[in-house]
């Protein structure tokens, strides 16, 4: 079994089943949690209006701009690339229209009627290349600020890694650099992507899923107390 | 043996000044010299000797020297191939038998260090009598022939990394030249078949510069192999613009569209048919409406179906994603009930 095999196959297979195992027990054992019954008289009678904080933490508060502008312009960056990277390179959608037509037996196209729109590749890799900058500038900022430093652990640092390597590897492979065979480039960022899913439920990159969950809730707690958002 | 210069050899067959010199140019340029060299090329090629050449054909379909030899008429690439002092190989040679072999022995005798060593096939290392020539195995007679050898070009797929018979379950134990040869200079020409313009240019080039071509990690000429067949491919426009034939037979397809989904490997291989193309520049596999098979890389053969598109994982089933749905649900509630349990005890205490 050659390198490309084992990353397309038994690791690709493994990975995800770690990855969905890894997500469901953690967002389960979270969401499930015993909430203790709030007994004070509530100031707002919609708490369900504070699920609008979910949108207004997104933005900057004029208030702390200073402080947080050069994160929220990094962090901007990089998902907007890494999510447009992934969702609308070329070989990315045949991945996804491949898993769906093994799920379903069909792809979007037949399944919706609709086409998964792509990106031209000069896009994509700039699109990759601002996403990477914007990793490494956010990691020299962690690392040159003394407080950032002080509170960062092996998560956050193996998560940037492992985030990183499948945006470095896939340009690699894109523009066939490192003198390496495309086939070992290919499995490599296979690979890197594999070790990103396995990574996923256990470390900070779970934030995908449960920063919305917290911000909902966090927004409808301050509601019923009448706290402003 | 008689060798005398290539120049004399080619005006002999008719070759005009004009149509060498172009053809040095094209050939410089296939080779990503610059062109300032062609006439450096036409020099040397006129006053080089015509090399001796003994070529072993082991386990192989011939295809190679087919492609050589009957590609397309009496160009001048072919006259080229002529040109050197073909010693040995069998396949081609009018003689048989003992005079066969005491004419690669002599050749061996009097060219001892200097001769150039073509291979084609596959070299079986399991049961000696796999594949004989006179009677001997085909790694004895490579080792015997490659001691006097200046260099070995390894002609086709086979040669180069094991090709088709060294495909699983390779029942001969088959190899490539590179696995019994460690102390010779080895060209990989791959491809089944490989271009015939690229063995007479890796010719070109060693006649004129009296060296080796600069090889890729697999011991390919860069010149040739330096690119893959998608980055040249006259499709590629379509790759970009997410426009893909779907079958052979939709509207894509006849529209021309990109055949990555129907398995292509250009973006996996690399060769040189997007460019130099087949049968005298008139077309490749992928002009010709079929996807890239990716012949000149290793284990072609045996990377997954021919149809299946690059990206293809082998992900799983439904059933396996859905037994890691039903874990993940068991297990996230098991461990909420256990932390609800504690909430609830600590409450209590």
């Amino acid at each position: 079994m050659s390198l490309l095999d084992f990353a397309r196959g038994p690791a690709l297979q493994w990975s995800i089943v770690i990855f969905v195992v890894g997500v469901l027990w953690r967002l389960l054992g979270v969401l499930l949690l015993r909430t203790r019954k709030d007994l004070s008289e509530p100031r707002r009678d919609a708490a369900w209006k504070g699920l609008r904080l979910i949108a207004l933490r997104s933005w900057p508060r004029k208030e702390f701009l200073g402080g947080t502008a050069f994160g929220e312009v990094m962090g901007y960056a990089f998902h907007i690339g890494f999510l447009l990277t992934l969702f609308f390179y070329v070989p990315h959608v045949l991945f996804f229209a491949d898993i769906a037509r093994g799920l379903f037996g069909t792809d979007l196209h037949g399944l919706t009627g609709l086409n998964w729109p792509t990106m031209p590749n000069g896009v994509v890799t700039l699109l990759s290349a601002i996403s990477i900058a914007a990793l490494v500038a956010v990691l020299i900022h962690r690392i040159v600020s003394p407080v950032k430093r002080l509170i960062s652990n092996f998560d956050d640092y193996f998560s940037w890694l492992v985030t990183i390597a499948p945006l470095a590897t896939g340009m690699a492979a894109f523009a066939h650099l490192g003198g390496w065979p495309y086939e070992r480039l290919l499995a490599v960022h296979l690979l890197s992507a594999e070790l990103l899913l396995v990574w996923f439920p256990f470390g900070k990159l779970m934030h995908a899923f449960t920063i919305f969950v917290a911000r909902g809730s966090t927004g409808m707690l301050f509601e019923r107390k009448g706290a402003s958002l | 043996m008689s060798s005398p210069l290539l120049g004399e050899f080619l005006r002999s067959r008719g070759v005009t000044r004009r149509d060498f010199l172009q053809f040095c140019a094209t050939t410089a340029a296939a080779m990503g010299l610059s062109p300032t060299l062609a006439p450096r090329v036409a020099a040397a090629l006129e006053q080089a000797r015509r090399p001796s050449v003994i070529w072993l054909p082991f386990q192989e379909c011939t295809g190679c020297t087919e492609s050589i030899t009957r590609a397309h008429g009496s160009t001048l690439e072919s006259l080229i191939f002529q040109g050197i002092s073909l010693d040995y190989q069998h396949t081609l040679q009018a003689a048989a038998g003992d005079a066969a072999e005491r004419a690669r022995e002599t050749a061996m005798k009097e060219n001892w260090g200097r001769y150039l060593l073509i291979v084609d096939g596959s070299i079986p290392t399991g049961n000696k009598g796999f594949s004989t020539v006179a009677g001997r195995d085909n790694v004895s007679l490579l080792e015997e022939v490659a001691r006097g050898a200046a260099a070995i070009v390894a002609l086709g797929s086979c040669a180069a990394f094991g090709g088709i018979p060294g495909a699983s379950p390779n029942p001969t134990g088959a190899v490539a030249v590179s696995a019994i040869v460690k102390d010779k200079p080895i060209i990989n020409v791959s491809g089944c078949p490989p271009i015939p313009v690229v063995i007479t240019g890796v010719l070109t080039q060693y006649l004129t510069f009296g060296k080796l071509p600069e090889l890729d990690a697999l011991g390919r000429p860069m010149a040739f192999y330096g690119q893959t067949i998608h980055d040249r491919c006259y499709r590629r426009p379509f790759y970009e613009r997410g426009q893909f034939a779907d079958s052979f037979d939709d509207e894509g397809a006849r529209q021309g569209w990109c055949l990555y989904k129907l398995g292509c490997r250009g973006p996996t291989t690399h060769n040189a048919c997007a460019t130099v193309k087949w049968n005298d520049g008139t077309s490749f596999p992928i002009e010709a409406g079929h996807g890239c098979i990716g012949c000149s890389e290793p284990g072609f053969w045996d990377k997954g179906g021919f149809y299946q598109p690059l990206s293809t994982g082998q992900w799983g089933s439904a059933r396996t994603v859905g037994t890691a749905v039903g874990v993940g649900v068991a297990l996230g509630v098991a461990s909420a009930a256990l932390a609800r349990k504690r909430q609830k005890d600590a409450e209590g205490a």
